[in-house]
């Protein structure tokens, strides 16, 4: 046991941490334990440094209002994908169904604006509609996987497939457009704000605490890193795995829903080429915060720092011009590479 | 062609733990030996270091008279020592020529020649007596023919001294017999070969001396043709008890029956098993390894499939689907599996302390502090050794992990609980603590029972003691009949 120990404590130390820090044990524990939070917020500092080095408008508010409007998507999904991953499992269709939901959303908003004298109350009705939706589709990969016994992956590969399909579909090959008497209605949900801060932050900050909170101070929370760390503990010790492990995904299924409701207004429109990707970027974001792809363990705030990171990347190589902009998704999969070289542990 | 074996004073330490105590005998060329003893006797540490699978920490080892010192399996094979795991371990994808020639196999001009393994795994597979194509997966062979496809393997390493560990525990009488032929025959052709097993029976049968281990030390050894299996037990045994165990307390008269199993059957592993356990009463469950013990509770928890039966708790049925209704109604199980299925070792202790009872926790959000104090409180009332009370679970020694264990299947107060190998891996400090806290738990009015491989710990616990063989519960014996022979003779099938 006790060479696996000091692994351990190696390992949590994560990136930059001096081996002669640890001269005791416990203290070494909890100083490596916040360090290995602290990481991804150090790495985005220094980013920030550079950006504003390198362009000062980079530090400017409205950029930095626009990094975190175009964040907030991203997310609050990495937020339900969290929860995911740290039970050991996987998501890889958020983004097809962020384009299911959206297309589907704009049309019943459509057909109801007829049938409903307030545009609002369309929208609300549509709203529900859309974390309604997301709710059911991560309760039915929760029983594939749960019940059907089939491994996260290969279902959530399925539905990628299924989602888009069914959406490009329903717009015939092309977009499906809100209706010009709901989109006025609606664009204040994107691009208005609350005391000088974006809607999409504030929402994205308080999913992110309802988030954190859910993980770290509730017993679902609890059973979540359980079953991730060792799921036959978990079922040995009465914990109810698979109604655990369904609730995850359809957190992120609720998750997915607020996005789309967030990004409709955006575009006002759905085509097959919505949320192309997201779910990798979304699924990056969890594992540039330190959750390990194996379950188990990972933050929330780790999350939300990863999916700030990661944009920032995009928006400095926009701000400058040292390296193209159209090699944006290569610095970020570097990104991701030294960041899990950073944080691997025992073999 | 055979080989002989000297140990010379060879001592083992795990950590601080000494498992092999100045062990030496030797053993003659191109005989079957029987080694003797209880689990945790030494046993399997003494053979992996003659299979070079551990190294001693300090003695000698004496191979055809020569010191040899082996740095791993391969240099044991390769003077012809070959240990047959207990557990089968074969790559199930694979072929059994792929199986037998794993790690050495036979190229041509760097390609693999696949005709001319098959040939020879034909050949090593006809010395068993196996007729099978060598290019048949292993997943589809029965047990007893995945254990003779090891046996030609270890052939096929031109093995001069086997070593086979509880071969018989998973084969069926027929297939011992057959296995019994082939070790004649490899006695015949001059193979020292070293038998371990519980079955005395078979010891009496197949070996032609018996060399005795206990407590990590050399007793004695005999001719097998003059010792009786009652004298074998007694060579294993033969210790003072004392005060490892604790006094028993008799059940009170009026004691209610809180958990009555009825005609339950686990497929495949147990039929129609019926038994009961009183307020204050420590049950034990004896019976060799795939006797079907820990399955059968497995199954009375609902985590293997359970046909017919009723599971009666305060003289009321219940339903016990999941560990979730068991804990609900009032019973929790310590698996015997301490680290694939007790703790989460890379939780800290009170997330693991807390798991099974974590509602009581949130109100409604979680409160750590009070953990915090319920962990102070279970380190020490399970006198848990440990630096700092938020260590990881993985930085505790076994005996305290265990005691971790313990502590948390008993967290949510349960009225039954079913202690599955409670002392496994355990030094014998923390194993007498175990045994007092048992004690104590029946004092408290709880239900125990006890599942065990080591009957002096159930002879020295246990009120009552449940046999079981091959599914089937053969007796229950009083704490007035309970002795090493009774009980292994009812395991054994021998009474």
């Amino acid at each position: 046991m006790q060479p696996e120990h000091t692994d351990a404590i190696a390992g949590d130390a994560g990136p930059g941490a001096p081996e002669s820090v640890t001269p005791h044990r416990a203290p070494a524990r909890s100083w490596s334990a916040r360090m290995q939070g602290l990481g991804p917020i150090a790495g985005l500092v220094l980013l920030c440094i550079a950006g504003t080095a390198l362009n000062s408008s980079f530090a400017d508010l409205s950029n930095i209002m626009n990094v975190l409007t175009r964040t907030s998507f991203i997310g609050i999904i990495s937020v339900g994908m969290c929860f995911v991953i740290i039970s050991g499992g996987i998501d890889l269709s958020v983004g097809s169904m962020v384009a299911l939901i959206a297309g589907s959303m704009i049309l019943i908003m459509n057909g109801l604006v007829a049938a409903v004298a307030s545009p609002v109350w369309v929208i609300v009705l549509g709203m529900a509609f859309a974390l309604t939706l997301g709710a059911l589709l991560g309760l039915a990969h929760g029983v594939l996987i749960t019940r059907g016994r089939i491994e996260p992956f290969i279902v959530t590969l399925g539905t990628l497939g299924i989602f888009r399909a069914v959406l490009t579909y329903l717009a015939n090959g092309g977009a499906i457009t809100l209706d010009n008497k709901l989109s006025d209605v609606y664009s204040p949900v994107y691009y208005g704000s609350l005391l000088g801060i974006p809607i999409p932050v504030w929402v994205f900050v308080a999913i992110a605490l309802f988030g954190g909170l859910l993980l770290n101070r509730t017993t679902f929370g609890r059973y979540v890193q359980a079953i991730g760390s060792n799921e036959q503990v978990a079922r040995y010790a009465a914990v109810n795995v698979d109604t655990t492990v369904t609730l995850t995904y359809v957190f992120l299924g609720v998750c997915v829903g607020i996005a789309t409701v967030l990004y409709v207004p955006r575009l006002g429109s759905a085509s097959p080429t919505t949320g192309l990707l997201w779910e990798l970027e979304a699924i990056a974001a969890v594992i540039v915060g330190g959750t390990a792809l194996k379950g188990g363990a990972g933050t929330i705030t780790g999350t939300v720092v990863g999916a700030i990171l990661l944009s920032v990347i995009g928006n400095i190589l926009n701000l400058t011009s040292i390296i193209s902009v159209y090699l944006n998704a290569a610095v970020q999969g570097a990104v991701i590479i030294v960041v899990a070289f950073l944080q691997r542990r025992r073999s | 062609m055979s080989l002989s074996i000297q140990f010379r004073s060879i001592c083992k330490d795990f950590g601080a733990v000494r498992v092999l105590h100045d062990v030496g005998f030797s053993l003659g060329k191109g005989r079957v030996h029987g080694l003797l003893g209880e689990n945790g006797a030494g046993k399997s540490t003494l053979m992996k270091i003659l299979a070079g699978f551990e190294q001693p920490t300090s003695g000698e080892l004496l191979v055809d008279g020569r010191p040899t010192r082996f740095e791993g399996s391969r240099q044991a094979e390769q003077a012809g020592i070959v240990l047959i795991h207990q557990e089968i371990s074969l790559a199930e994808d694979l072929t059994i020529a792929q199986n037998i020639f794993l790690g050495r196999e036979i190229r041509r001009a760097g390609f693999l020649d696949n005709k001319a393994m098959s040939r020879r795994a034909s050949h090593w597979l006809a010395q068993v007596g196996l007729r099978i194509d060598p290019d048949t997966r292993v997943s589809q062979l029965i047990v007893a023919e995945k254990q003779l496809v090891e046996i030609a393997k270890a052939l096929s390493k031109n093995a001069r001294l086997l070593i086979l560990d509880e071969p018989t525990a998973t084969l069926t009488p027929g297939e011992t017999r057959r296995l019994f032929g082939l070790i004649g025959q490899f006695r015949e052709q001059g193979v020292t070969q070293i038998y371990i097993s519980h079955k005395l029976d078979e010891v009496e049968q197949i070996t032609d001396e018996v060399v005795v281990m206990r407590d990590g030390r050399y007793v004695t050894r005999a001719p097998t043709s003059g010792l009786s299996r009652q004298q074998m037990a007694n060579l294993m045994v033969g210790r003072e008890l004392e005060d490892l165990y604790p006094p028993k307390n008799p059940v009170p008269q009026d004691a209610p029956a809180l958990l009555q199993v009825r005609n339950v059957t686990v497929p495949g592993w147990a039929s129609d098993v019926s038994f009961e356990v009183r307020a204050g009463e420590i049950l034990g469950f004896a019976g060799l390894v795939g006797a079907g013990r820990t399955e059968l509770f497995e199954g009375l928890l609902g985590l293997r499939r359970r046909e017919g039966g009723r599971i009666r708790l305060h003289d009321r049925d219940v339903r016990l689907r999941s560990p979730l209704d068991a804990a609900r109604q009032g019973v929790t199980y310590l698996s015997e599996d301490r680290k694939g299925k007790g703790l989460i070792l890379s939780f800290g202790m009170r997330q693991n302390l807390t798991l099974m009872a974590l509602r009581r926790y949130a109100r409604p959000f979680l409160r750590p502090f009070l953990e915090k104090q319920a962990l102070a409180h279970a380190v020490e009332e399970f006198g848990i050794r440990t630096g700092d009370l938020e260590n990881l679970a993985s930085s505790l020694s076994g005996g305290n992990q265990q005691k971790l264990a313990l502590a948390k299947v008993l967290h949510p107060g349960p009225g039954v609980v079913i202690l599955d190998e409670p002392t496994r891996g355990v030094d014998v400090g923390a194993k007498r603590d175990i045994y007092f806290l048992i004690h104590r738990l029946a004092c408290q009015g709880l239900a125990v029972i006890v599942v065990s491989s080591e009957l002096m710990e159930l002879i020295g616990l246990c009120h009552r003691v449940a046999v079981m063989r091959a599914g089937h519960l053969q007796a229950t014996l009083q704490a007035g009949q309970l002795t090493e022979k009774e009980l292994i003779a009812h395991a054994t099938g021998t009474h």
